[in-house]
């Protein structure tokens, strides 16, 4: 009886997580490094590729992104105790399918240029392999709370390699920054509106935009490289590849 | 059950936003089809359509434009015949250029936009063909001697980013076709977007390195869609 009782305050003081533990934060921030979705699992690369020629497009798939993974995975992680294990699959695509058109059909109405754009991407990330990744991985393991912040995280690990690819090739290959934004900045380019004009100036005459950054290659390149970097400077990732 | 349900869930939800999002949906596409007319006269605007706000568009397209259907004889179409080829708007701009281009020659109704530039009159034309993946299509705005073309803007479903695709991404291009000429002396003859470059001043534009059959489905689309509004030039002209 003595027993009992002694285990079952500990109990309790377990079950009771933080809403921002140690081990909460680590869900968030560990994707955006040492698990990196895009760097380190290499998972996401064909959408990686192919929308980050702008900047814009690809903050708003960013995101669309983290929406949808972090509410597939919270759906996901209340429902995982009833899903039936033989249809587990069907059930993850079902969430996903639903929340990806959700994003679809809102972007499709309040902000055309970009729905046009990303066109078919949106709707891959139905496909997309850190959606289905997470959702069998961490969501069917883990409690809902726990399975959002995962979800966030890892959305966000894969935003931020989407937004830097972009920046590299927007900046190299359109001679722009934000296009299709307010805030557009018109950086080189061989005409007055640019900050540098490289039709009249000496220093810069030599500079041409460069086609291949816009590309999908460009975007091959530009990420080896940043796996490469990422993994002179993060030595603890040498060994797990 | 599960599955039933989480299916019936999920179709009730986006059956609902679909339904709450259809107007907008189709107000944004219409829009987007009136720039893209515009855009083909967008050196005769006082400002670039790109940065027009979406009521300016409006306000452009209801006050200086007149639109008009013509069948392949070059006769005007009624609005209820407009209506009855199952376009529910009954205007020019409600055309849906893809549905036509799978008809029969003779069955198609061509969509007209005449845009007035303080009297001076522009017709824009819409043509639509084949490039290397899909299909591709433009507007093509022609002086009121059915002539000279004073803007041109292309799309495209599927072209290659930087290759094909360029005829709609790189503004140049859409440039090039300004002051090109459709007649030689009197005989019809489009205008060519040539590998290799321009050998005729006033028929020919560069083509793109690259990507050719694109460019070689341009030239076929200039060719061929304007011809089908020829009745139409002829019969003006003689008035």
């Amino acid at each position: 009886m003595a027993d009992t009782t002694a285990q079952s305050p500990i109990k309790e003081v377990k079950k009771k997580e933080p809403l921002f533990g140690k081990n909460e934060r680590k869900l968030v921030t560990d994707p955006l490094n040492d698990n990196n979705p895009i760097t380190v699992q290499v998972l996401g690369i064909c959408s990686a590729l192919a929308v980050t020629t702008l900047v814009f497009p690809s903050i708003i798939m960013t995101i669309a992104v983290i929406f949808v993974l972090a509410f597939s995975n919270l759906l996901t992680s209340l429902l995982r105790k009833s899903i039936p294990s033989q249809v587990r699959m069907i059930v993850q695509l079902v969430i996903i399918a639903t929340l990806v058109t959700m994003v679809e059909l809102t972007l499709k109405a309040f902000n055309f240029d970009v729905y046009k754009k990303l066109s078919v991407f949106i709707g891959l990330i139905i496909t997309n392999c850190i959606v289905m990744g997470r959702l069998e991985a961490f969501a069917m393991a883990n409690k809902p709370w726990r399975s959002f912040l995962d979800g966030i995280g890892n959305a966000l690990g894969y935003g931020a390699i989407l937004i830097a690819v972009a920046f590299f090739r927007e900046v190299f290959g359109k001679g722009t920054l934000l296009a299709g934004t307010p805030l557009e900045m018109m950086i080189i380019g061989p005409s007055a509106d640019y900050w540098i004009n490289t039709a009249t100036s000496n220093m810069f005459g030599w500079y041409m935009n460069n086609n291949l950054f816009v590309f999908p290659p460009a975007a091959m390149f530009i990420i080896g490289i940043m796996i490469w970097a990422q993994r002179a400077w993060n030595k603890k990732l040498i060994d797990i590849s | 059950m599960f599955i039933v349900g989480l299916t019936a869930t999920s179709a009730l939800i986006l059956a609902l936003l679909f339904t709450g999002f259809k107007p907008m949906h189709e107000r944004n596409e219409a829009l987007f089809n009136k720039r893209a007319i515009l855009a083909a006269v967008d050196t005769k605007l006082d400002k670039k359509v790109k940065s027009m706000s979406d009521t300016e568009v409006e306000e452009i397209f209801a006050s200086d434009i007149q639109q008009i259907a013509l069948n392949m004889d070059g006769l005007e179409v009624s609005s209820e015949e407009i209506i009855a080829k199952g376009y529910k708007g009954g205007q020019a701009e409600h055309i849906d250029m893809k549905k036509e281009k799978k008809k029969p020659e003779e069955d198609r109704i061509l969509p007209l936009f005449i845009y007035n530039n303080n009297g001076e009159k522009i017709y824009i034309v819409s043509v639509r063909g084949n490039g290397l993946w899909d299909e591709i299509w433009g507007n093509i705005a022609l002086e009121d001697n059915f002539d000279k073309i004073v803007g041109a803007t292309f799309d495209h479903q599927a072209e290659t980013p930087g290759l094909g695709a360029e005829i709609k991404d790189n503004p140049k291009f859409g440039e090039m076709f300004i002051g090109k000429e459709i007649y030689d002396e009197q005989t019809y003859v489009g205008v060519n977007v040539r590998k290799g470059g321009a050998k005729s001043e006033l028929h020919d534009v560069d083509g793109i390195s690259g990507a050719t059959i694109t460019c070689n489905g341009v030239t076929e689309m200039i060719q061929r869609g304007i011809q089908y509004y020829e009745p139409y030039f002829e019969a003006a002209k003689n008035n």
